[in-house]
């Protein structure tokens, strides 16, 4: 073809070695193109043979709001009024963070055929893993909405600029996290295993389930409470609750078994929450630096150890 | 083009491939740490490459030779930064192509269309200029409407096609290719060569490993030599090939053969040993201890005194771990004269010494003016002396005696 003749007969040997240097740097850093070509490829190989394609991945949060709404809104009783709204607005920020986790410790080794014939800037798969998270969140945002309207929740208002908070705060604390332990799972093949048992405990202990107003109730310290929302899920997960539950001020109802009197959100006002996002933000990018620089350092021998 | 920085370079680069691995779980690691035990296991490493240095300059076609295992795939994976040298550096200017393996970076579960657009992105390019170039990469492929099957229902012969069509059109500046030229039909060979030819002439820069000698030689004016990781040769691509077809006759290579590849010249050759009791006896391979022993050296001496002026035989006995046990250097009377043809050089042992075991006979001739090694070759098991090497390679007169006592 034309084209390709006309490209070919561009002799390089006129390029000056600055062009040369520029093209070998678009080979060996993270570009935009290369990660959403990564994104689409674990899309597609994930989703092009099953039926319900996407339907899945939306299905499979629903059953889990289902279940989770059944067991702790009804027969243990959170007390939390409109608890699925409480819990899917969190689980949408947990979701993100446990699938960038649990795919981003394999994102190295599950791409040796990458790693070991093509040399591409590796940074790429762990943060290709938290694209496909977001692509999933993104899904799961829009049937979240509908549960929203289904439950007549009114939600629009200054409030939600605690969303896009929220968004980026858990995006840079997955990225990070991703970084560290796809790193780590190449050098200790049982990270993923041990990474099972401690995103089962961080679920649990995040504020997902229960009302996170419980923690300055139990505490009865603001210095705690501050301590525990410094973890970036929790913040993220506060963040997206105040975002999205109808009422700030709202109390665990004393109907249920669960603990009563307390209220459902740690604060009422938006100070407290900007400046839990300010302190877990700085966590999440020291932790991106940290993470960064250890996969740089050890991605030299992924192509060995793989 | 000669004061421009090289395309390829790498200084002293080694690469040590352990084959033990360290402990690769959270778990032993802590408990290894905990019994404070030697943390590592660095049994059984060996050297992938040893200390090499190069330079290709813009434009160039390398060759990149050597018998199976001799570090040239390491040493291509190396430069593309693949793997990372354990010393030295190694460095590319210039957007990479590298083909190391049939459809390298291909995902079996996409289709061809979306493995191309994949892997171009992986090779630096936009998702415009993938656009443009995609009917030409399909076209030249010969896939048609293959394109849109998943790649793990390709032949091998397909695979191959699509890896070279993308790799050829993200318009390289440096082509690495691995031998994957041997895959596929002769036509589409043929096309591969065609293309290889229009990057030279539109001065790309070329490293390419192949078993093909004939193509390395047509291809390239320049061709490297490895063997045992070490690069033996650097330098004219029909000498290489020439120096290779003689080495893959050889099982080892010496360390001396090294520099006999490097004198570039090799005006004779090393033909056959004979081992007998006498000068031009009846070949025999067990001597006892106190047997004559007669090694013959026959030679094959292909240049006369214009090139070189002469050389001295050394002939070293060894053990089966190249440990030498007796050299015999002539001394003047294993001189060999240039003047073409066949030549014999006799070395007599009157009393064969007290040792056991098979025994390897190395043959070297070195430049009488330079003191060069111009050839060398390695025979190995050709004679033996009886007994068990167990216990010891020299037999050794002693007495033993035993006394009940303190060390005084």
């Amino acid at each position: 073809m034309a084209t390709a003749t006309t490209l070919v007969d561009a002799a390089p040997a006129e390029r000056p070695t600055a062009e040369l240097e520029r093209r070998a740097r678009a080979q060996t850093r993270v570009r935009w193109e290369l990660l959403t070509q990564l994104v689409r490829k674990d899309l597609k190989v994930k989703y092009q043979n099953s039926t319900l394609g996407f339907a899945w991945s939306l299905l499979n949060p629903l059953f889990l709001l289902a279940v989770y709404s059944v067991i702790f809104g009804v027969i243990l009783g959170s007390g939390v009024p409109k608890f699925p709204v409480y819990l899917m607005s969190g689980l949408l920020a947990w979701n993100v963070f446990g699938g960038a986790a649990s795919l981003g410790a394999v994102s190295v080794t599950g791409n040796s055929g990458l790693v070991k014939k093509v040399r591409f800037p590796m940074l790429v798969l762990p943060l290709s893993a938290v694209g496909f998270a977001l692509v999933h969140f993104v899904l799961q945002l829009g049937v979240f909405i509908v549960v929203l309207l289904a439950f007549r929740v009114h939600f629009w208002g200054l409030q939600l600029l605690m969303f896009p908070l929220a968004l980026v705060l858990i995006t840079v604390w997955s990225s990070a996290f991703a970084v560290l332990v796809a790193a780590l799972n190449v050098r200790y093949r049982d990270t993923e295993h041990l990474l099972e048992l401690l995103m089962f405990a961080w679920f649990w202990g995040s504020g997902a389930i229960f009302a996170s107003g419980l923690i300055a109730t139990k505490t009865h310290s603001s210095t705690w409470t501050r301590v525990f929302f410094a973890d970036p899920p929790a913040a993220a997960l506060a963040l997206m609750h105040r975002a999205f539950y109808p009422s700030a001020t709202a109390t665990t109802g004393p109907g249920g078994r669960g603990p009563g009197g307390s209220t459902v959100l740690p604060d009422p006002g938006y100070a407290w929450y900007v400046e839990q996002w300010g302190v877990a933000l700085v966590a999440s990018l020291v932790l991106l630096w940290f993470a960064r620089r250890l996969f740089q350092r050890r991605q030299a021998h992924f192509a060995e150890e793989l | 083009m000669t004061d421009e920085a090289p395309v390829i370079s790498a200084y002293d680069v080694s690469k040590r491939f352990v084959t033990k691995r360290r402990e690769t779980s959270l778990k032993e690691s802590a408990v290894r740490r905990g019994l404070r035990r030697g943390p590592r296991i660095e049994k059984d490493d060996f050297w992938a490459l040893r200390g090499i240095s190069l330079e290709i300059g813009r434009g160039q076609t390398v060759g990149l030779i050597g018998h199976n295992g001799s570090g040239k795939s390491t040493l291509l994976k190396t430069l593309a930064g693949i793997l990372q040298p354990d010393s030295g550096s190694a460095h590319i200017i210039g957007r990479v192509a590298s083909l190391l393996e049939l459809g390298a970076g291909f995902n079996a579960e996409l289709s061809g269309r979306d493995n191309v657009y994949l892997n171009a992105a992986l090779l630096g390019l936009s998702r415009q200029e993938t656009d443009d170039l995609f009917d030409s990469i399909v076209e030249f492929s010969e896939l048609g409407d293959r394109i849109d099957d998943p790649v793990k229902v390709y032949s091998s012969g397909m695979y191959v096609k699509l890896g070279f069509a993308v790799a050829v059109h993200v318009d390289p500046d440096v082509l690495l290719i691995d031998e994957v030229l041997a895959v596929g039909d002769e036509a589409f060979q043929e096309k591969c060569l065609a293309r290889i030819k229009g990057f030279q002439e539109a001065g790309k820069t070329i490293l390419f490993v192949s078993h093909a000698l004939d193509i390395v030689r047509s291809l390239c004016d320049r061709a490297i030599v490895l063997d045992h990781g070490r690069m033996v040769y650097d330098g004219d691509s029909d000498h290489a090939v020439r120096l290779l077809r003689g080495l893959l006759g050889v099982a080892e290579l010496p360390e001396t053969m090294a520099e006999a590849i490097k004198a570039e010249v090799v005006p004779l050759a090393i033909e056959d040993i004979e081992v007998a009791a006498t000068p031009g006896g009846e070949r025999l391979y067990a001597f006892g201890q106190g047997d004559p022993l007669a090694i013959r050296v026959h030679l094959d001496v292909q240049m006369d005194e214009q090139v070189w002026g002469g050389g001295d035989v050394t002939v070293v006995v060894m053990t089966g771990e190249s440990t030498p046990l007796w050299v015999m250097s002539g001394g003047g009377e294993a001189h060999v004269r240039p003047e073409v043809g066949p030549w014999i050089v006799d070395f007599v042992v009157p009393v064969m010494p007290p040792v056991r075991g098979p025994f390897t006979v190395a043959v070297s001739v070195r430049d009488s003016a330079s003191d060069r090694v111009l050839v060398a070759r390695q025979f190995e098991n050709a004679l033996a002396a009886p007994g068990d090497i167990a216990e010891g390679w020299v037999y050794v007169p002693y007495e033993a005696s035993v006394a009940q006592g303190i060390r005084t």
